[in-house]
């Protein structure tokens, strides 16, 4: 398989991270960056993660299936995270979560009709003093507001990518 | 920036750094006694560090507020193994947030602290264990270790002084299992987040086997202030054997939620009122959750209390990871009740039968009676199911899952009552988003 020569470098650092024969530590980050660049977590890209860390398919395979952000599906381009937990839910997380259903007319993970956009309902992602928070890919947005949340879901729907929409990151 | 309204009423140390610019820099730091801790430490032997660290009266940020001193004690001096200092940066317990603002705005102090550790126990590599969704934190994390790096503040001789010490970042990949010291471990060693059965505790067996301290990045960053001002100060400034400051993550229902760093010991309802600046539109207070989704809740008439572990652990509840999640009187507690089985069913592990089936079967039943299905025998039903998860599990998160049930079950049985016989929720009426 073929990556960027970016993550190619990441690679060679996270397997310069561990002593020599615990090669299988670097196992979790190399698939989540690689998925971040392949799209999904595929069979191909377990077999090259296993081959790399030499440990088997299988070995892969059972940790995949164990963490919620390793996907075996391909996510939107853009992958929208509304947390529901305690602290989200005492000031709305839930309704924004409907909200951004409604309004992308997808549901709990799923994927926009043109692959742009996916969904998810998320656990707790540590934004609670400043909930409801949302996160699009890696980046967090906080104590969103029910007008901005639908800015930024629109704007994405309408093919703009996140920097161009003016939506603060930090709205407390 | 999210640190963005300290209170007078805080005591900055841990926190001293923050808003200050370019806060997560090596030339901030140096420039506010940075790593002369670490200067100080290096003409300590290892038992006057750990001594100090005991004295300090340190306990454990991440939740279980075990003694850090004695911790680090508890590492053989001899050992064929290398040894690993371990930091659990997978801040994930509901309702938390510090060690996020810990790494963003001082990473720095986060690496003196790993330093100080590894001179106690004499170890030669860390690791960061971050969680997947703090992305960010581990590029801050990786610019600060580079910049430790080029000053010789890491790697081989340092400063001059023989020392070798190296860090590196680890990233997880979603799974609140993670945040518990042995399924970290685990899942370090590019396994599934399963917890492994103890003992041995990490101290002995940790990373690969070999003698790890494992401990929370707010236990670590305590440690430059300790070696710098001495243990005495800091135990001075909490109560009786909960030694220090304390980030407190308030949430939910108050005027101003965020992060304070406040003496440990401070009274719970001066917390809301005078530093979270009280409850939105006068309401009154119903329920405090006092340190993350995994504590028993206290009712609002249980909150004139010091937010220390003993005191909490009197009330029957814990001190937990400092997050403090406030509850007003139009909450609806099997709401909240139920929404905190979803998490603990979604992140049982599956490794132990009675959280696995317990988490799921609590889920449902609460859902059920959050639809209004439920029966007048589900309260019962409810309260053993979770009574019979307690102590029955590798890892704590089955007791997580079971003790907040039981203190809503048996405090607000009142609340299940009013949704029996198909009646709707009674606090479902208003929004709860505030618009801009």
């Amino acid at each position: 398989m073929t990556f960027s020569s970016e993550l190619e470098a990441r690679f060679e650092k996270f397997l310069a991270k561990y002593p020599a024969d615990r090669k299988r530590s670097a196992m979790i980050p190399m698939l989540i960056y690689a998925q971040d660049e392949v799209g999904a977590i595929t069979d191909e890209l377990v077999a090259e993660v296993a081959q790399r860390i030499g440990c088997k398919p299988l070995d892969v395979n059972e940790v995949v299936g164990f963490y919620s952000m390793l996907h075996r599906k391909p996510q939107g381009k853009y992958h929208v995270q509304v947390c529901t937990n305690i602290s989200c839910l005492l000031v709305g997380g839930d309704e924004l979560w409907e909200r951004a259903s409604k309004k992308l007319g997808i549901g709990h993970k799923e994927v926009s009709a043109d692959g742009r956009i996916s969904l998810e309902e998320v656990e707790c992602i540590g934004a609670c003093s400043w909930a409801p928070a949302v996160q699009v890919n890696y980046d967090f947005y906080h104590c969103v507001t029910p007008e901005q949340l639908d800015k930024l879901v629109e704007g994405l729907a309408a093919g703009r990518k996140p920097e161009e929409i003016p939506v603060a990151r930090v709205n407390c | 920036m999210l640190y963005n309204q300290p209170n007078p009423l805080e005591i900055r140390l841990l926190t001293r750094r923050f808003g200050l610019p370019d806060s997560a820099s090596i030339e901030t730091y140096l420039a506010t006694d940075g790593y002369k801790a670490l200067e100080r430490a290096m003409g300590m032997s290892q038992d006057e560090i750990i001594n100090e660290v005991k004295a300090s009266g340190l306990r454990g940020r991440g939740g279980a507020g075990f003694p850090t001193g004695m911790k680090w004690g508890f590492l053989p001096r001899q050992s064929p193994k290398p040894k690993y200092i371990m930091v659990n940066a997978d801040e994930s317990e509901p309702g938390t947030c510090k060690d996020r603002l810990l790494i963003e705005y001082d990473p720095h102090q986060l690496i003196e602290g790993m330093l100080i550790a590894a001179l106690a126990v004499g170890s030669q590599q860390g690791y960061v264990y971050i969680r997947g969704e703090y992305r960010y934190l581990i590029d801050v994390m990786d610019r600060a270790i580079d910049e430790a790096y080029a000053r010789g503040y890491l790697g081989e001789n340092i400063l001059g002084r023989g020392h070798t010490f190296h860090i590196a970042t680890h990233s997880g990949a979603g799974a609140y299992e993670c945040g518990e010291e042995s399924a970290l471990l685990e899942s370090f060693e590019g396994k599934r987040g399963n917890p492994r059965i103890r003992p041995p505790f990490p101290a002995v067996a940790g990373a690969y086997q070999c003698p790890t301290v494992l401990n929370n990045v707010e236990t670590f960053a305590a440690v430059p202030p300790i070696i710098l001002q001495g243990g005495a100060y800091f135990a001075g400034l909490g109560t009786p054997k909960n030694g220090g400051t304390r980030l407190f993550c308030l949430s939910g229902h108050v005027n101003k939620p965020g992060v304070y760093e406040l003496p440990m010991g401070f009274n719970l309802l001066r917390m809301i009122e005078e530093v979270g600046g009280g409850i939105p539109g006068g309401k009154k207070l119903k329920a405090v959750i006092p340190g993350g989704s995994s504590c028993p809740v206290l009712t609002a008439d249980e909150c004139d209390l010091a937010m220390d572990y003993d005191t909490l652990a009197a009330a029957k509840s814990m001190l937990g990871s400092g997050g403090g999640v406030v509850m007003d009187e139009d909450t609806c507690m099997v709401k909240a009740a139920l929404r905190i089985m979803r998490f603990y069913a979604h992140e049982s592990c599956g490794w132990c039968i009675p959280c696995r089936e317990g988490t799921t079967w609590l889920r449902k039943l609460l859902q059920r009676f959050h639809d209004g299905q439920g029966q007048r025998s589900d309260i019962v039903l409810i309260g053993d199911l979770s009574r019979n998860m307690l102590g029955r599990t590798f890892c704590p998160l089955g007791d997580a899952a079971a003790l907040p049930t039981i203190s809503i079950v048996e405090k607000f049985r009142h609340e299940f009552e009013a949704h029996l016989d198909g009646k709707p929720c009674p606090y479902e009426s208003k929004s709860r988003l505030v618009s801009a």
